[in-house]
Formats: structure tokens, sequence, C-alpha cells
């Protein structure tokens, strides 16, 4: 299945929590934020928010910026 | 008595605020950070690079003693910015966010009119809102109204350099606001960082004057200094402006009189 990470197509083999996608990606989940399909997934959720099909998800975090 | 900076209940021994863009490295920005004496920092929301490993910013700022504030640039919508502002409090769990709603690419204005739509609705989510805006007393006094913690006039276009444009509208902007004034962007050198200061400023925001400076970390103690300088000039209160010379010394006694 196909989902959209960041603007891009991306394959997950089936669906999966916040917490496995960034664990997929070597993601610290401590260093970002998400969204999935434009609403904020809070941490305390991310076990529990599961990514589908034609999902949007965004990862976030902090760079240097003025 | 110790002259804090106090924005929404949180003290600040430093007036200065600055960023974390466009160093030379990590490695310097922290040195410059660390030469400012600065307890505030502003970041940048923006996607993960999925595709390959980067260091991250967060290794290189001591959290404990510097409080993150996340920003919306680049967002041209009060939309965009409401929504990034949400990300940056879940990535930075704090409900601080400067807020700005950019309104020209050339320039990078604020759009005034989406900057305080956002500011209404992230106030009312609970957000302690720092609006980047013109230099403009009525705009800074509504967003005030609107609930923002502090108000952040320009200096000058960000990353220009050109220093206060419009000192008499900062002052006056000072004079009217109930809440802190942080002149935010177009510092290019110390003494514009001491005018702002001097005007009567709460406190100066910049980034590019230090990281874009040939040695940023120099710049950095140089900016630390002229912040209270310029503080202390102020509390110290100058004198009358006059056309005409005033003697320092007696007019009486002098030999040969």
């Amino acid at each position: 299945m196909t989902i959209k990470l960041n603007g891009d197509p991306h394959e997950i083999p089936q669906p999966l929590s916040v917490s496995a996608l960034l664990d997929t990606l070597a993601i610290d989940a401590r260093r970002v934020a998400v969204e999935l399909n434009l609403a904020v997934v809070k941490k305390a959720a991310y076990d529990t928010s599961v990514i589908t099909d034609g999902d949007e998800v965004e990862i976030v975090n902090f760079v240097g910026g003025g | 008595m110790a002259d804090s900076l106090v924005i929404a209940g949180r003290t600040f021994a430093s007036r200065l605020i600055v960023g974390t863009g466009k160093y030379p490295s990590h490695a310097i920005m922290r040195a410059a950070h660390e030469a400012s004496g600065a307890e505030m920092v502003t970041v940048a929301v923006r996607r993960v690079d999925i595709s390959r490993k980067t260091e991250s910013l967060l290794d290189y700022i001591d959290t404990a003693k510097i409080f993150l504030l996340p920003n919306t640039a680049a967002c041209y919508t009060a939309e965009d910015a409401i929504r990034t502002a949400r990300l940056g409090r879940d990535a930075g769990m704090s409900n601080w966010v400067k807020l700005e709603v950019i309104g020209d690419e050339q320039t990078l204005f604020p759009d005034n009119e989406g900057l305080l739509e956002a500011t209404r609705v992230l106030v009312k989510e609970g957000f302690v809102v720092l609006p980047y805006t013109s230099d403009d007393p009525v705009m800074c006094r509504k967003l005030a109204e609107a609930g923002a913690a502090a108000v952040m006039p320009l200096g000058a276009p960000i990353g220009s350099g050109l220093g206060i444009q419009n000192p008499n509208n900062i002052r006056i902007i000072r004079e009217q606001a109930k809440v802190p004034v942080i002149v935010d962007a177009g510092v290019g050198t110390a003494s514009d960082a001491a005018v702002a200061m001097e005007l009567g400023a709460d406190g100066v925001l910049m980034n590019t004057a230090i990281a874009g400076a040939t040695d940023p970390v120099m710049m950095a103690r140089a900016m630390r200094l002229a912040v209270e300088a310029g503080r202390l000039a102020y509390l110290a209160g100058r004198i009358a402006r006059k056309s005409y010379a005033t003697a320092s010394s007696p007019l009486h006694g002098v030999v040969g009189s």
C-alpha cells in the first residue's frame, strides 16, 4: 500500500502504527512531530494511531532558523 | 534588582534572542550562542529528510539552559502558520511560537491581516504567541489586544542588515504597548542593536547579523555587549538634544581673564 510521506509516495507492507513507521525509518520519536491527514498525532498516541493506504503523513523536526 | 526580560511569566536574564540558521557549522553556532549569553533561540520546523541521516540541530543546543522558540517562517497563510505552530509545539514540548505570516517574497514583510487571524486562533488554543510584524504601532496594538504575549516589530527587512529604519515608530510602539516589544530583524551590527535598546525595546532578536558575520562568535559577544549597553543607556536616561554647545568646564577662573 502507498502513503504520501512528506509529500512523496512511500510504500508500506501493511498498516503501521506511527511508532512502527518511525522505527522503520530509524527516526527518534522524541525529536519529531507527526501529522496524519493534517492533524497532529500526540506522542502518547504514536502506538495506537494507524497509518494505512492513501494516508498523508508529515514528519517534521527542528532545523536552523531565525 | 535584576533587570530581566519577562514574557508570559517566564524570566530571561538576557534581552538578546538569537537564531540557529545560516551558521558556518553547528559547532560555531553553539560557540556563538554561548558568547551571546542568549537564553532563548529560534528554530524552524521542517520536514525530516527521509532519504539521508542528518545531524540533529538539537545536539548542539543545551536545552537545559536555552529555551527553544519554534517559528513559522516561510508560511504565507494563517492556515499554514497555525499548522506549523501546532507541529512545533509537539516537536518542542512548549506552547511558545514566533509567529510569522509572510506577505511578500522579496521583502519578507509580514501579512498583518493573516498574522492577526493566526494570533487569535493560536491564543485561543493556549499558545504563547510572539508575532513578527511591521514597525506599525496600530498593528502592534491590535496584536496585543488579540492576546499576543509580546510584539516583534521589524527594524528592517529580514537579513538586510540595514539597522533600525524607523526609530520613531519603535519608540512609539514601546510607549504604547502593554506587552514586551522585541525588535526582530534588520540588525546589521552592534550599534543597531544598541539603538533598538536605547529606543526602549525590551529585547532584540537577530540571526543573520551574527551567523553571517566573518567571525560569528566575536559578533555574538559584540551583540551581547551592545544590548546591555543600549539597555543601560535607556534606563540611565539620555540628555536632551540641543543645537548649540554647553561647556563642560567652568567658565570662571580662566587664566588671563
